[in-house]
């Protein structure tokens, strides 16, 4: 958690400062305040002073609105230190995560970094707020307490500093207990949900199959576990309040003991004796507060580490060189040589031995089964992945020694999911090129088939767009990511099953667009249906990562059993 | 955080569900409950089983809280011996004040024992209450039909059996001994104070509007607060939940940057509010320690003035000094309390509307155990998903066993539904389902339903390792059964390229399985559970057009000897069916098989050109 704070606490290093200070006077002017109610006592009171009571009295009004002006300046100044830590933290958070590649982030998973960078983030940075005076005022009360309670006698000085580490002791005994079950309690929350959820989401087949029983079974033992930590926690917990009341009542009645020897022994007078326990009062307080440090440290750590794990997670892919594409000239745009791939500790490889080219010019299509490595295929290509064996070279270059944004540029890809952002219609295809003109735009709608309904909208091409697209429909979702890859004009496309949410029509009319307008451009389809890909230049089948055949729709039919069979499951259903 | 000082820092543990961050949770947005008394008296119906305990709680309470009440007043006495000593020059009367000091020391004692004791039974209260309601609502959803899971949001019925019956809990473990102790401490102190010195009583009673008010008017004006940063935090994960989602689209188009700049932007927003708003709510305990300072010197001097006016004695003095300090520590609370109390009761009531749904109707009490061959019969079959708007209004099938049946329509013609009622997810509102002669109404259900096997649209698939997943269709399933059904459902092929091969952990952030691979999972689940019905519903639907003929010759294998019901959208399922049902608006508005049906001319035909031509 430390490392956190030093590299994020940094720039604010002169609130904190300010912060510290401001919460010193203000336990020093909290330790002023029982030594004026001593001079009432003795002073005004014994002697009946009533006109200096009242001088003594507004002092002490004084004194408690400084201590409290003081607790707001801090409380600011913290505000402000803890706030921004958190700022600062989350940006460089979600900075980490826009340098992660597909395999680190699904390592952690979107909801989980969505969590780390927004509630993890939160729990530290409270806790800094929460720290900050606990830390330093617990400290401060306790020396000033200390040498006052010393002025008066130091016999009772002694009183106080037995009770103090009696405290910690009763600290320790209870975060010690208590915190990994709290930790635990976290874990058991979640399988709780995990597995009510599930229940929920499953009710058909675990009626159909039969198996509520075991889900109650699952639901209670989910359940039983929680309660059986929670209430271990709770009793826990349940000492320490009476155990912090006790011994401070007991730390009173101590004073009171040894302070009336030492008023015996005319070292002190009653009004002092008083102002002790006021003292003494006001420490074990401010301790408790510095206890609470017991039970917050532990939390807000569990969340720091969260939120290391992020930063000092580094991408698997960075750049290793900084060659250029240069220009495409006709011949191999894009060619695999002996590419396998095997997902980070897999047993069997996704992809083995795949070796193609796709010229200038060319469309390249990919079919296969389900599970054939028709995704990861395309995902080697902006580096998503890096291939185990073999290499990927666009234009001569191998992929691995272009920068990654340089690669990324000469790429326009459609993804299977069409993903939209919040924003407009412009916007969104003005993803693809930011500084692309209207009628760029325009012209990226209209060949992708997409400008029909644009233009009926009432607001055109500002059209508004809600999170992920939902106010659009799938094909019309898949004709805007169209447009958003064209508008980039890159020299490579790569059309990930994006057809699909085409209806008949709109396929081919789509398609003959991309021939005529793309004809310079290099093409990689992937596709389910095989009438979009049969004029391809080139058909891969792939069976189970494995090239099952190469070539035109034709020569494949009759050459490759797998091609075959796919052909036929769907033109069967045209018969 | 009004009174940090003086909460116990139990606050609300780690153990809470992640609720969304913000504010300290006493500054949530208040809800209003429905039927407040109502509610309040259900709860504590609830509550009943507990008497005992919440008995002893309070007699824990009330106890705990005369000792400390009372703790002070021989404190003070003994500070009286001494300066009566003192005042009249004569030695310290030490025994005496031993004796005193003593019997301080026991009654602060109790006091801890006693507030010990009441908050170690209320956690049992607290957590076996909820573990039994929780239980209780869970058994109940076993006895609710299936409406209520297609009707309700699932994320609305799981945030009502986690999280509000966990803010049930936490307020029965952390306010019910909290309310038990501030009014037994309001009213103890004031009856103290007011036959120790009614002037002083007055003097502390004055801080007292001030206080309530000041919570209240920093408590609207962080409210308000609170609620702008809540709503920049929304913004701000949206827009962080929005470029995580699209992150291989961020990537692929480079726009790390303009991301970052625009979550630089509202980033910046939500500091600016989250400061303020954490600023203000910090001033509570400054300025209540300022109100409290107040009343303080107050009692001082009028305590002065009156020792030396009517010679009220130090003692009494310094019990007020403490007192002052005891009576406002649970206005405080009070006022705080009134709004989760609020919550509390409207949680409740949430979970009581689950409790309340309407359940289905019994299983027979003596059920006939169907020895199954697989005919099936809709006889004047009549329903709806509501009464007033009747989909099905009188089907009749008659189907033999062995034979594939396929059932086609456009979409809400009804299609699932038919699955629906033989499985009996819901009840007919005319006619009967029979099996094997069999009225299903006379089978338990479970029985019922063992004679399905099914495979839905949407792939359920619990988290769990992949071969536990396909070992649910049958309990003790060995290895190489579970390989054996992936085989048939080929689906052993993809398993083994994942990481851990059969042992991949399913969650659900499972990425690197696809929605057909999931499907493929589903079908070998069920090919497992052999079963002599088998209903695929757009079984295959995700699975491309080779892997399902794949699939469907291992189908094909199972199919044989078996009924099965197909509802299919795809041409190879229709062809191949002995019978086909052609549904729309509810009812068959044609049978036959699929030449049968080409050659008729009728709806089939249309919907045939139509759908399943490409």
């Amino acid at each position: 958690m430390f490392k956190l704070f030093k590299k994020y606490l940094r720039p604010y290093l002169g609130l904190l400062f300010a912060s510290v200070i401001l919460i010193g006077i203000e336990a020093i002017s909290q330790l002023i305040l029982p030594d004026i109610m001593a001079n009432i006592v003795n002073e005004g009171i014994m002697n009946s002073n009533i006109p200096y009571i009242f001088q003594e009295g507004a002092k002490m009004l004084l004194v408690s609105i400084l201590s409290g002006a003081c607790l707001v300046a801090s409380g600011l100044f913290s505000a402000k230190a803890g706030m921004g830590f958190g700022k600062d933290t989350r940006r460089a958070i979600f900075q980490k995560v826009g340098t992660f590649m597909p395999s680190e982030f699904d390592k952690f998973g979107a909801s989980s970094l969505i969590t780390r960078t927004t509630n993890d983030v939160t729990q530290v940075q409270n806790s800094i707020i929460m720290m900050l005076r606990a830390m330093v005022s617990g400290p401060f009360m306790l020396i000033g307490g200390v040498i006052s309670i010393t002025r008066y006698d130091y016999t009772l000085t002694g009183v106080l500093l037995c009770a103090v580490p009696l405290l910690f002791m009763l600290f320790y005994f209870i975060s010690k207990n208590a915190t990994p079950i709290f930790k635990s309690m976290q874990k058991k929350i979640d399988k709780l949900s995990l597995v009510f959820r599930e229940y929920l989401t499953g009710i058909r087949v675990i009626r159909a199959f039969d198996r509520e029983k075991d889900e109650q079974r699952r639901f209670k033992e989910a359940s039983w576990d929680l309660a059986k930590s929670s209430m271990k926690a709770h009793r826990i917990m349940s000492l320490n309040m009476p155990g912090m009341m006790l011994l401070m009542n007991f730390t009173s009645i101590f004073i009171v003991w040894v302070g009336a020897k030492s008023i015996n022994r005319l070292n002190m007078q009653v009004g002092d004796l008083m102002a002790v326990i006021q003292y003494a009062t006001q420490i074990m307080g401010s301790l408790m507060m510095f206890g609470l440090l017991f039970v917050m440290i532990p939390r807000a750590s569990v969340s720091a580490s969260r939120i290391n794990e992020v930063l000092e997670q580094n991408p698997s892919i960075t750049n290793e060189g900084n060659m250029k594409i240069g220009d495409i000239k006709t011949g191999e745009v894009l060619s695999f040589e002996n590419v396998t791939f095997y997902y980070p500790g897999a047993e069997s490889p996704v992809l083995e031995n795949i070796t193609f080219t796709a010229c200038r010019g060319e469309t390249v299509a990919i079919v296969g089964g389900t599970g054939s490595g028709k995704s990861t295929l395309v995902n080697l290509i902006p580096r998503f992945y890096d291939v185990t064996e073999g290499s990927i070279k666009i234009n001569g270059v191998d992929i691995k020694k272009i920068p990654q944004d340089e690669l990324r540029k000469s790429l326009g890809v459609v993804p299977q999911k069409a993903l939209l952002f919040s924003g407009t219609i412009k916007d969104n295809i003005l993803f693809g090129k930011e500084d692309a003109t209207d009628e760029e735009v325009i012209n990226a709608l209209k060949i992708s088939e997409a400008w029909d309904f644009v233009k009926n909208l009432p607001g055109g091409i500002n059209s508004f767009v809600s999170q992920g697209g939902t106010n659009y429909s799938g094909g019309q979702k898949q004709r805007l990511s169209i447009a958003r890859a064209l508008v980039r004009k890159p020299a490579i496309y790569i059309f990930d099953d994006s057809f699909s949410a085409l209806d008949a029509k709109t396929d081919a009319n789509l398609r003959r667009n991309l021939r005529e307008v793309l004809k310079d451009s290099t093409i990689i389809i992937v596709a389910q249906k095989i009438t979009s890909i049969m004029d391809a230049d080139k058909i891969i089948v792939l069976d189970e990562g494995k090239i099952a055949g190469i070539g035109k729709h034709d020569e494949l039919y009759n050459i490759c059993s797998t091609y075959r069979e796919i052909v036929d499951s769907q033109i069967r259903r045209e018969g | 955080m009004s009174n940090n000082m003086n909460r116990p820092p139990q606050g609300p543990p780690a153990g809470m569900p992640r609720r969304g961050p913000g504010g300290p949770p006493h500054m949530r947005i208040a809800e209003k409950p429905k039927d407040f008394k109502g509610s309040l008296k259900r709860l504590i119906g609830y509550l009943k089983p507990y008497g005992l305990k919440i008995f002893i709680v309070t007699v824990a309470a009330i106890l705990s809280i005369l000792f400390s009440i009372f703790s002070p007043l021989f404190l003070g006495r003994a500070t009286n011996s001494i300066a009566d000593s003192l005042s009249r020059n004569l030695p310290i009367d030490f025994p005496h004040l031993f004796r005193l000091l003593a019997l301080t020391g026991t009654f602060y004692l109790l006091n801890a024992a006693f507030s010990y004791l009441q908050s170690y039974i209320m956690a049992d209260v607290a957590q076996s209450f909820v573990y039994n309601l929780r239980c209780e609502v869970d058994e109940k959803l076993e006895r609710v039909g299936l409406w209520f899971f297609d009707t309700n949001s699932h994320g609305d019925i799981l945030s009502r059996v986690i999280n509000d019956l966990d803010t049930v809990s936490m307020s029965i473990q952390m306010f019910l001994s909290q309310i038990i102790t501030s009014a037994i401490t309001l009213v103890g102190v004031l009856a103290i104070m007011l036959t120790l010195s009614p002037i002083l009583t007055i003097t502390v009673l004055i801080t007292v509007p001030l206080t309530t008010y000041l919570t209240r008017f920093v408590a609207k004006r962080s409210q308000k607060l609170f609620k702008g940063q809540q709503k920049s935090l929304g913004e701000l994960n949206g827009h962080i939940e929005e470029m995580y989602a699209g992150h291989k689209i961020v990537k692929l188009f480079s726009h790390e940057e303009k991301a970052i700049e625009d979550f630089c932007k509202l980033n910046e927003k939500l500091y600016d509010v989250g400061w303020k708003a954490q600023f203000l709510s910090g001033l509570m305990m400054p300025l209540t320690s300022i109100i409290n300072n107040i009343g303080y010197v107050l009692v001082a001097v009028v305590g002065a003035f009156l020792s030396v006016t009517t010679g009220l004695t130090l003692g009494v003095i310094q019990a007020f000094l403490q007192y002052q300090r005891q009576f406002s520590q649970p206005i405080g609370q009070i006022a705080n309390m009134t709004n989760i109390i609020q919550s509390t009761i409207a949680a409740a009531e949430r979970v009581f509307m689950v409790l309340d749904e309407k359940e289905e109707e019994k299983d027979p009490e003596f059920p006939i155990e169907p020895n199954v061959v697989g005919n099936v019969c809709f006889s004047h079959v009549k329903f709806g998903y509501s009464p007033d708007k009747i989909l099905i209004k009188d089907l009749n099938i008659d189907i033999k066993s062995g034979q594939m049946v396929a059932i086609v329509g456009p979409t809400g013609a009804g299609k699932t539904t038919l699955v629906n009622l033989l499985m009996r997810f819901y009840e007919l509102d005319g006619g009967k389902i029979t099996i094997d002669g069999v009225d299903i109404r006379h089978m338990r259900r479970r029985d019922l339903r063992r004679i399905f096997g099914m495979v839905l649209q949407d792939t359920w698939l619990f988290s769990g390792t992949i071969a536990q997943n396909i070992a649910y269709g049958k309990e003790h399933a060995t290895m190489e059964e579970i390989v054996n059904a992936a085989r048939m459902a080929s689906a052993d092929h993809f398993i083994r390229t994942l990481p851990e091969g059969y042992n991949t952990i399913i969650d659900e952030e499972a990425s690197n399985i696809s929605m057909g691979e999931k499907q493929l999972i589903t079908i070998a689940r069920a090919i497992m559970a052999n079963p002599a019905i088998l209903i695929l519903d757009e079984a295959t639907s995700s699975v491309d057009t080779r892997t399902e003929m794949l699939i469907q010759s291992g189908m094909k294998q199972l199919m044989k000897g078996r009924t099965s019901f197909v509802i299919a959208h795809r041409l190879s399922t229709i062809r191949d069916a002995d019978l086909i049902l052609v549904l729309n608006d509810g009812d068959i508005i044609e049978t036959g098989t699929h030449e049968e049906l080409l050659e008729k001319g009728g709806f089939y035909k249309k919907l045939y050109d139509s759908q399943f031509s490409a």
